[in-house]
């Protein structure tokens, strides 16, 4: 009872909407708010490489590329390079080097930050107990030079810094390797290790505008990591002012307190509660795209073209763990834009004739848009090569058995189904490793997997399933028995156990293989043991999922690459799947200009990849993010990550619709409240008979 | 093929116990009185009723089996590779007929609107019919009189059977007045009359809807009470032994085994519990996933972690009857009588086992039944924090993880969670009011 | 009293070497070192060099409790046991597996924990006391007797139907508060009402059925008999007598909760968002994070330690004729 009076005294105290999680003071602010799930670990660009990090990283650090933002498919455009490199080939004593030289812009100014005053480099240690954030220090500013971005390559050699690329970039930067070997020699504990004293062979400063990179032999794809936050500027001076001592307890580390040229500034980083992006006043200042997709212009995306952005002034990330009230606060107009939980799909979203998602009546009602995109993604169901049942490292008679059993089996797993109930239908079932709107993939009926779909009726019908039982018996099972023991065929499918909710998942794959009679054995782990189990090659048939880094055929293609095997190599190829001929052709595929060429040796792939089913299908998932009606711009991007940018709030129609949807609904307290009153009343009755009653018995 | 789950073994084991006990207690007039102290409360006679119910159903759930794989000729007998029970057998009509996605309890259409193709190749977006739920009706105008004559017809059955117990209870009641036999018999109607019209209803509809991927929440549910029952029991079986052992050991011998006793008790409380269960049970899993050679079956895993759950659970939770009996058995060691025996040289392991175990049996009797419900409730937190039972065992600690998710959906689906709330409830109070009943019978001062 | 206290902090030394111990070989049966450099480094890319690198810079390149390779007493100190051990107690916990600062992470965290925790600790114990005390003074009327089935009631339910109830209800019909989440200073108590006000009536049924029958034993007593002889009225003899003797075991009984109250609660503090230690908690278990585990165990005994000597302590202030020897 007291609890309930508390309530309403202090609720009536905040204004008319009671639920409303930020304060009283940041209403009708131009302040975007956003969520995010998991603390990011790394802000570091030398460490950062998860989208839950590059939400923030990405506002602030600037490589030198980035993706146009409207256009599709997805187009590389300058961010802060004069133009888009085009390498030179260099032949020297027999090997082929690519050399790029990148012009930046003049003229680009950093973030403020105490790194740049220079007494802030050699603080009392006092001084740097009693700061509460870096930016309570004097703040200052320069120029960004080319010689920031040579640092920061250097920086993915440093000793301290587990750059996740490096393997990958030592392949290819000529001396990276060795740098690294040299650094750690150099490396003083407790003490900072200045990265401009120890030069690096394949990239070094032109002038103050211009660097250059050398890569061993040809490597097409590497512009699109000069898209990512790996290649973006870092100062010498915010390195130096970080490595301080005392800073690191304080949590001052650049892995906490990113410092870049971009729109935006991390302001404050509680990485438990709340994050907050605000603008940068050193930023230059860029113009919003004026060309986009068709229908961009009527959908409004146009109509800030050539306007300098960015256009919000605070972004507020809330951390929010459980996907309920991520939704519920989205309804209620606490978030500004929200992807849709599988749960709440119905109440959002309807499915028109054409398998066309539209929104529901009743968000349509509240203004909210919808827009959906694939992401470059793939989950699929593997089958290891180097299973003796269902692999094909086994010669002769029995790799053509295992073939029809994989065959037969890709044809039985109904991934439209899969999608359709645990998904709710957002994604698409894969025909080729290739997810779509990336070069190589092939639509509509071209792109059909003939070995477990037909065309008819203008789209794609999985084929029956006696085909499958067919392919079964022709691999020796016949009703999902060994044709010769006359034993049952047991498949066994690991993956990893999310929950609760798995159990329908495993109801839902033991239904796909006893449509084909054969007996199945689920085998949940825990991630670790999984990933174990992938790299020890030791699994049958598995789930996993890899997301691209870069909208190009190699980075899919790749992961059946021969040479990456997990079991091998602990390559990215979990399958472990081998095909010399396919090998040979990603060789040649790997370095090619996109051009039909190219697209002929991808077809030549996919046919050979579906005729060994390496993979028994899988799908591309696809995105749906919500918009509220207060905000302009938005659309869904599956490579650039820099967006905050582009948003645009209007945050007197935030205000008052989230008035109108907020009402606090009082009577059913007020219920409580009178019934607890009422039920105190026999308890008065009784209090007075009792002490009249004990009065009488004393008397 | 029968299959014999570890916790089967033990489940009909401890039922076999129990019943010995039952019977020695009748032998022995130092434990009769208290039980019939006990069954003298209204409150025990009901719950006791509600428990039998659940006891029966868990026990049922407690024979497996794996089916046999239809064959041709010359085939070699082979079994399928998923495990059954006996309730499953008869459930059978609730297990097979699964739906594709939700639907409401008693619903003829689904919850969720669907791309139907209508027979001249139009397509049109609606609630389309269940596959099982009502497919019998030709016109679902007839919904309504065909559940109420379902309905009545569950009632009637349940009448008839109600009076035939009536009948039996009049004879019984003569023999043993002093028991409350109404408040059982009150508690049989009830039962029955829920029952009743359920089984009718369940043969056409979907009494309590269907889950996301279509399974009868009435079918989960039934399942999920041997997990409950499992956990609630097993648990305690594994703590007696360590609990009475150290407990009396540490307050009897006193001196350094009383100290490494405490010390250990000490250590093991300090440690925050769901630590220590998250930490025991992911162990107990990469042990499993490590050997998965000793396990045919998917069920069997799933059994092993449910039985070492027990454990672990039992492990972290003696230390509380430990406590209680060291003092227990600290005050019974200075007692004349088993001073004397001492003096007379009569062996230790003698005086514990004559004169110690015997009195403080009934602590370890209301010991067993008050924690039942506790850990029955512990099981649903923990499968809420993700280390409780296995994902593929059917818990109501797994169907409101599930259920959770629902309650963001619009139109709500509350089936699920107000079932697993029923079931859950239901048992729980029972065997709260059961407890209560035990340990008055047995002392009221006990606290616990 | 004092040489007491030291004895018993003594005793606790032990006690915090057998929790390490046992964590230590919980986590490390269940994880490799490799284990965890392969989850704080992700799943994209991994080298085996950049695991030997991320072990070695944490000393997870040590072995487990046993340095056959080293020399003297460097067989036992050169270990992963040893060195992450020892400094825990000197509460030096360190630094996280993803390198931030586990102390001045437990200092920020602590504060919204017992926000939480506290007001549901004395709100519940006050409301509990009240319900339990008119139960005793209606006893055996049928006021009490349905007290006493709703107290049982209430103790059947499961704290997660309360949660899900109390949210779904409170916030997402209502409107009355935010669904969750949490803000610093007095903006809190909007975010706290709800988790606190499910927390006491979750409490209610088991605590109040026990604080009755610890009423009802003190009103068999004697004195109360005299009392109510002397023409006390019952209220008076309730509050006056009974309360103030009962207080004892019930005060006694809840010390030991005190401490643990900045460890907050696992399961509120996930479900409304309050970035608590008890969220900390579950995310390092989940991050398999060791140093944040090993460290939030540590708190916790040290924690449950002094609630034992607080007990102690407790019984000799409310009864005088206890000594602490």
């Amino acid at each position: 009872m007291r609890t309930l009076l508390l309530l309403l005294v202090f609720l009536t105290g905040c204004g008319e909407v009671w639920n409303d999680p930020y304060p009283v003071a940041d209403r009708g602010k131009n302040v975007l708010y956003s969520v995010f799930a998991e603390r990011p670990k790394h802000l570091d660009p030398a460490q950062s490489y998860t989208s839950d990090e590059a939400v923030f990283t990405r506002q602030v650090y600037e490589p030198p590329l980035q993706y146009h933002y409207l256009k599709r498919p997805y187009e590389l455009i300058p961010l802060t390079a004069a133009e888009i490199p085009v390498p030179r080939l260099v032949e020297k004593s027999g090997i082929t080097y690519s050399v790029y030289d990148i012009r930046i812009k003049p003229g680009i100014k950093y973030q403020p930050h105490p790194g740049f005053i220079a007494e802030n480099l050699s603080l009392k240690k006092q001084i740097i107990e009693d700061l509460q954030s870096p930016y309570d220090l004097p703040l200052g500013t320069r120029e960004l030079t080319a010689d920031d971005y040579v640092y920061q390559i250097k920086r993915l050699a440093h000793p301290q810094l587990h750059s996740p690329i490096f393997g990958l970039m030592a392949e290819y930067i000529v001396g990276l390797r060795e740098y690294a070997g040299r650094l750690q020699k150099a490396a003083r504990p407790g003490q900072w290790l200045d990265l401009r004293e120890h030069p690096l062979e394949g990239v070094e400063r032109v002038d103050a505008q211009t660097y250059r990179i050398t890569l061993k032999g040809r490597y097409p794809q590497f512009v699109y990591w000069l898209a990512m936050p790996f290649f973006a500027p870092m100062p010498w001076e915010a390195d130096r002012f970080f490595q301080q001592a005392g800073m690191l307890q304080k949590n001052f580390t650049l892995d906490w307190w990113p410092v870049g040229t971009g729109p935006y500034m991390l302001s404050r980083n509680d990485p438990n509660a709340r994050m907050v992006l605000e603008r940068n006043p050193n930023f230059r200042g860029e113009a919003y795209p004026s060309e986009g997709e068709a229908g961009d212009a009527q959908r409004g995306l146009l109509a800030d073209a050539g306007k300098t952005m960015p256009f919000i002034d605070r972004a507020v990330y809330t951390r929010e763990k459980e996907s309920i009230p991520l939704w519920n606060k989205f309804l209620q107009g606490y978030y500004d834009l929200s992807g849709i939980a599988s749960d709440s799909f119905d109440q959002a979203v309807r499915v028109s004739v054409e398998g066309e998602a539209t929104l529901s009546p009743e968000m349509e009602a509240r203004g909210i848009r919808l827009d959906t995109s694939i992401a470059p993604t793939i989950f699929y169901l593997g089958a290891n090569w180097l299973d003796p049942v269902i692999g094909g490292v086994s010669g002769g008679d029995s790799a053509e058995r295992a073939r029809k059993l994989r065959q037969a089996l890709a044809i039985a797993v109904d991934w439209e189904e899969y999608l359709s109930i645990f998904a709710n239908g957002r994604g698409v079932p894969s025909h080729s490793p290739v997810a779509p709107g990336i070069f190589g993939y092939r639509d509509g009926a071209e792109g059909l997997n003939p070995l477990t779909h037909a065309w008819k009726d203008g789209k794609a019908q999985r084929r029956p399933i006696e085909a499958a039982k067919q392919l079964l018996a022709e691999a020796g099972y016949p009703d999902g028995r060994d044709a010769k023991t006359g034993q049952p065929l047991v498949l066994y499918l690991d993956s990893t156990s999310r929950g609760p909710g798995d159990k329908a998942v495993v109801d839902w794959w033991r239904k796909q293989f006893a449509k084909l009679s054969v007996q199945f054995e689920p085998r949940q782990t825990d991630w670790n043991r999984f990933q174990e189990k992938l790299r020890k090659g030791s699994t049958q048939l598995f789930i996993v999922g890899w997301s691209a880094d870069y909208p190009d055929p190699e980075n899919f293609m790749f992961l059946l690459h021969g040479a990456q095997s997990r079991a091998k190599t602990q390559g990215e190829n979990a399958s472990n799947y081998l095909n010399p001929e396919f090998d040979a052709l990603f060789e040649r595929m790997r370095n090619m200009p996109s051009g039909p060429e190219r697209q002929k040796i991808i077809d030549r792939m996919t046919d050979i990849f579906r005729r060994d089913a390496p993979w028994i299908g899988g799908f591309h998932p696809k995105n749906f993010a919500l918009f509220h009606s207060w905000l302009g711009n938005a659309k869904a991007n599956e490579m650039s990550d820099n967006k905050l940018k582009y948003l645009r709030v209007d945050a007197a129609k935030r205000e008052a619709l989230r008035r109108e949807w907020n009402q606090p609904v009082l009577w059913p307290s007020v219920l409580l409240f009178l019934l607890l009153m009422l039920s105190i009343v026999p308890a008065v009755i009784s209090y007075k008979k009792r002490e009249q009653m004990a009065a009488r018995t004393v008397s | 093929m029968p299959v014999i789950l570890v916790t089967d073994v033990l489940v009909w084991l401890l039922a076999a116990a129990a019943t010995g006990y039952a019977f020695y207690c009748r032998r022995h007039p130092h434990l009769a009185v208290p039980w019939a102290r006990v069954f003298r409360s209204t409150a025990a006679m009901a719950s006791v009723v509600v428990l039998g119910v659940y006891v029966a159903l868990g026990l049922l759930d407690s024979l497996h089996f794996r089916p046999e794989l239809e064959k041709k000729d010359g085939e070699q007998k082979a079994y399928s590779s998923e495990v059954l029970s006996v309730l499953d057998l008869a459930l059978s009509h609730l297990r097979g007929r699964s739906e594709k996605t939700y639907s409401a309890p008693l619903a003829t259409r689904s919850f969720a609107k669907e791309q139907i193709e209508l027979p001249d190749g139009r397509q049109l977006r609606d609630f389309p019919r269940l596959r099982f739920g009502g497919a019998h009706l030709q016109d679902e105008g007839e919904w309504a009189g065909d559940v109420a004559k379902r309905m009545l017809t569950g009632i009637a059955v349940a009448a008839a059977l109600l009076f035939l117990i009536f009948l039996v209870m009049k004879i019984i009641r003569k023999r043993r007045p002093e028991i409350p036999w109404s408040a059982a018999y009150a508690a049989i109607a009830v039962l029955a009359l829920l029952a009743g019209p359920a089984a009718a209803l369940s043969s056409g509809y979907h009494v309590l809807g269907t889950d996301k991927v279509g399974q009868d929440i009435f079918y989960l549910a039934l399942k999920s009470v041997r997990t409950s029952l499992v956990i609630g029991t097993l648990t305690t079986l594994v703590l007696l032994p360590v609990g009475i052992a150290l407990g009396i050991a540490a307050g009897y011998f006193k001196g350094w085994i009383d100290d490494v006793i405490q010390y250990l008790y000490t250590t093991l409380n300090s440690i925050p519990g769901v630590l220590l269960i998250a930490a025991a049970v992911l162990m107990m899993q990469v042990y499993i996933d490590l050997h998965p050679e000793m396990f045919q079956t998917a069920v069997q895993r799933a059994d092993l972690r449910l039985l070492f759950l027990c454990i672990i659970l039992g492990l972290t939770s003696w230390t509380g009857l430990a406590r209680l009996l060291r003092g227990e058995a600290l005050k019974l060691s200075q007692l004349e009588y088993i001073q004397a025996a001492h003096a007379f040289g009569v062996r230790d392991t003698r005086i514990l086992a004559r004169h110690i175990l015997p009195n403080v049996s009934h602590i370890v009797i209301i010991a067993m039944v008050m924690d039942f419900s506790g850990l029955v409730l512990a099981e649903a937190v923990l499968s809420y924090v993700g280390v409780g039972v296995d994902p593929s065992t059917n818990s109501f600690g797994t169907m409101i993880n599930a259920a959770r998710m629902e309650m963001a959906r619009e139109p709500v689906v509350w089936w699920a969670l107000a079932t697993a709330f029923t079931f859950m409830f239901a048992l729980v109070l029972a065997a709260n009011l059961f407890a209560d009943a035990v340990r008055d019978g047995f002392d009221p001062r006990v606290r616990m | 009293m004092f040489a007491y206290i030291v004895r018993r902090i003594l005793y606790a030394i032990p006690i915090l070497v057998g929790v390490n111990l046992i964590t230590f070989a919980l986590f490390f049966i269940v994880n490799t070192p490799d284990d965890m450099a392969r989850m704080q480094l992700g799943a994209k890319r991994v080298t085996p060099e950049a695991i030997e690198k991320w072990k070695a810079e944490r000393g997870y390149d040590l072995p487990l409790v046993w340095n056959a390779s080293a020399e003297g007493s460097a067989k036992a100190t050169g270990t992963i046991f040893f060195q992450k051990s020892v400094r825990l107690f000197v509460f030096d916990f360190g630094f996280s597996e993803d390198k931030r600062d586990i102390a001045g992470e437990i200092r920020a965290r602590m504060w919204p924990s017992l926000a939480l925790a506290l007001p549901v600790f004395l709100v519940g114990l006050a409301v509990c006391i009240t319900f339990a005390l008119l139960m005793a003074f209606f006893r055996a009327s049928y006021l009490d007797f349905w007290g006493v089935v709703a107290c049982v009631a209430m103790m059947s339910i499961s704290t997660l139907f309360y949660i899900i109830g109390g949210q779904y209800l409170a916030s997402k019909i209502w409107h009355l508060v935010p669904i969750s989440g949490y803000a610093g200073g007095l903006d809190a108590v909007r975010f706290l009402i709800l988790p606190v006000v499910i927390g006491v009536v979750g409490g209610i049924g088991a605590s109040s059925r026990w604080y009755r029958t610890l009423f009802l034993e003190e009103m068999g007593k004697d004195y109360v008999r005299t009392a109510r002889a002397k023409g006390l009225t019952e209220g008076v003899v309730l509050f006056r007598h009974v309360l103030k003797n009962a207080m004892i075991p019930i005060l006694t009984g809840v010390v030991v909760v005190i401490p643990t109250l900045f460890l907050g609660s696992l399961l509120m503090e996930s479900f409304f968002g309050i970035p608590g230690l008890g969220s900390y908690t579950i995310d390092a278990i989940q991050a398999q994070d060791f140093s944040v585990v090993r460290s939030m165990v540590f708190i916790g005994s040290v924690f449950y330690i002094v609630g034992l000597i607080l007990t102690d302590i407790s019984y000799t202030v409310v009864d005088p004729r206890i000594r602490l020897e």
